[in-house]
């Protein structure tokens, strides 16, 4: 046996878990998740981890599992398709407490394989649905007395009107010189090359979030067209859709929809993000035939939003990296 | 020539940008829930020394920078240059001030230093962890302060300044860590 403190090469993994601290707030936050959704009367539902298809959302990727036979399966990246497909059944208002897997994300606050609490609501749209967000960290945050807490008070803010004020740029006119301009001015170099909405991402994750109240719970919604994912097009808004994100501080916690329900949208879409994917030279996955089938068949109008748990969690505690509340992050598991 | 990946971006890691050699002191991966990966760098360019803070659309390769480090006996300075020498080949160096920066506070003749070469030209280069240094000037100790307690500072041979205990004397030999500047003890 090596002698401890022998250099290998290799530093030691260790077997232990990462984040004893946290383990019991972590079930104290599940139970407090779940209490709040069950009381207003959603079903807690369970899909499939392995599917045999993933989404073709340029902006995540998932893992590939292979079976036994050689066929490819894929992790989830969040429930979404699934869930759809008992919403299109009539399953009514339903919530899931799921484990997804992302990429190569790693870092501070991200971990390839996290918990997501996802949830949909009949008939709300996503202003409605919004404030049932906000209702519900609040509620959450309020279930351990050791437990920080977000200002009562949260901050709307539409996406254009962030850009406009804090920027000067119109996230729906500007073209990428334009971003340049304004990256430039703020001392933000990029390397490599960026389209208007890398561009307009680049100044979200790292300009305009980190000066979000550290405090305060932000509410940015109704997304340009282009960005859209699942929401449906904003009716009052033409060029923007019925898109929202909630941030705490400068991180960011949920994003949700009034979901698109509209399958000749959705299948030009799918096409956008084929032909996105296939320029940024990404890998096109197979794409859920299920899913767009449940999408023909009528997916009711509802809105859904999913949430990142162990961030809340980083919130609730005031940690600043992922790794601190999870027992076995990405490296130890 | 050899690349980097920004998925192999790590602590450590040297590469070529703006024309400079710059070393990773630490990457963050930046991403919103649905758009573009970033990968936020801090490099420390090895010419300059300056740090400055980069943002790499993650994906993005690039160049590795030639740097390898090899260790150099320091032979003497003649007050512009710095002269190393690798004691297998005979091979020597010579060093500017701004190359040397700090470290040429820690150099002592005959002291087998670590010497970082871009492109086989002397970039930088590391003191040995500790050295044994002879102290030329400090103020006479105190009776009776032989444990604990305050310091002062003593100019080494090299004319480093470092805190010493009061008990040190002057034409002592002393251990110091060159990546603190610390006294470590007497020799």
């Amino acid at each position: 046996m090596p002698a401890q403190g022998v250099d290998s090469g290799m530093p030691a993994v260790n077997w232990r878990p990462a984040a004893p601290q946290a383990r019991v707030h972590r079930a104290r936050l599940n139970a407090a998740l779940r209490a709040f959704l069950s009381a207003r009367g959603l079903l807690e539902v369970e899909t499939p981890i392995l599917s045999r298809g993933a989404p073709l959302d340029p902006g995540v990727e998932s893992w590939r599992a292979l079976a036994p036979d050689g066929a490819a399966g894929y992790l989830q990246t969040s429930p979404e398709y699934p869930m759809k497909r008992l919403l299109a059944d009539g399953a009514g208002d339903i919530f899931q407490l799921a484990r997804v897997f992302r990429g190569e994300e790693q870092g501070p606050r991200h971990n390839p394989e996290f918990s997501m609490l996802e949830w949909y609501r009949l008939d709300y749209d996503h202003r409605r649905l919004m404030d049932e967000v906000l209702e519900l960290v609040h509620a959450v945050a309020g279930a351990d007395p050791d437990w920080m807490r977000p200002r009562r008070s949260a901050r709307y803010v539409a996406y254009a009107d962030l850009y406009q004020e804090t920027l000067g740029l119109d996230p729906l006119s500007c073209d990428v010189d334009e971003c340049m301009v304004v990256a430039e001015r703020l001392g933000l170099g990029i390397v490599g090359q960026l389209d208007r909405d890398g561009w307009l991402d680049a100044l979200m994750a790292l300009v305009l979030a980190p000066g979000f109240a550290p405090d305060a719970l932000t509410m940015v919604f109704d997304y340009p067209e282009s960005q859209a994912v699942l929401a449906r097009p904003c009716a009052y808004a033409p060029g923007y859709a019925s898109r929202f994100e909630l941030y705490w501080g400068d991180l960011e916690l949920a994003n949700g929809f009034h979901e698109l329900n509209d399958p000749s949208i959705f299948a030009a879409r799918c096409e956008q993000d084929r032909a996105r994917r296939w320029r940024n030279g990404q890998a096109v996955p197979d794409a859920d035939d299920l899913f767009a089938r449940a999408m023909r068949a009528g997916l009711p109008d509802c809105a859904g939003v999913a949430l990142g748990v162990d961030r809340l969690l980083m919130c609730l505690l005031g940690e600043t990296d992922i790794a601190r509340v999870i027992d076995f992050p990405w490296g130890r598991a | 020539m050899a690349s980097y990946s920004t998925s192999e971006f790590k602590g450590g890691l040297k590469i070529l940008l703006d024309g400079d050699p710059q070393t990773i002191v630490e990457n963050e991966f930046v991403k919103p829930g649905k758009g573009q990966a970033f990968n936020r760098v801090r490099l420390r360019n090895l010419r300059t020394g300056r740090v400055l803070e980069k943002t790499f659309k993650s994906g993005e390769s690039v160049e590795a920078a030639d740097v390898m480090d090899t260790d150099m006996q320091y032979l003497y300075t003649d007050g512009e240059f710095w002269h190393f020498m690798v004691p297998d080949t005979f091979e020597q160096y010579a060093m500017g001030q701004t190359a040397l920066g700090d470290s040429a506070q820690w150099l002592k003749e005959q002291d087998v230093c670590t010497v970082t070469l871009w492109n086989g030209e002397p970039l930088s280069v590391t003191p040995p962890n500790f050295v044994e240094l002879k102290i030329v000037q400090c103020d006479p100790g105190l009776r009776g302060d032989t444990a604990q307690g305050g310091t002062k500072p003593a100019t080494l041979e090299t004319g480093a300044v470092v805190k010493v205990p009061l008990f040190v004397e002057e034409g002592e030999t002393v251990k110091v860590d060159t990546r603190s500047g610390e006294y470590v003890s007497r020799v």
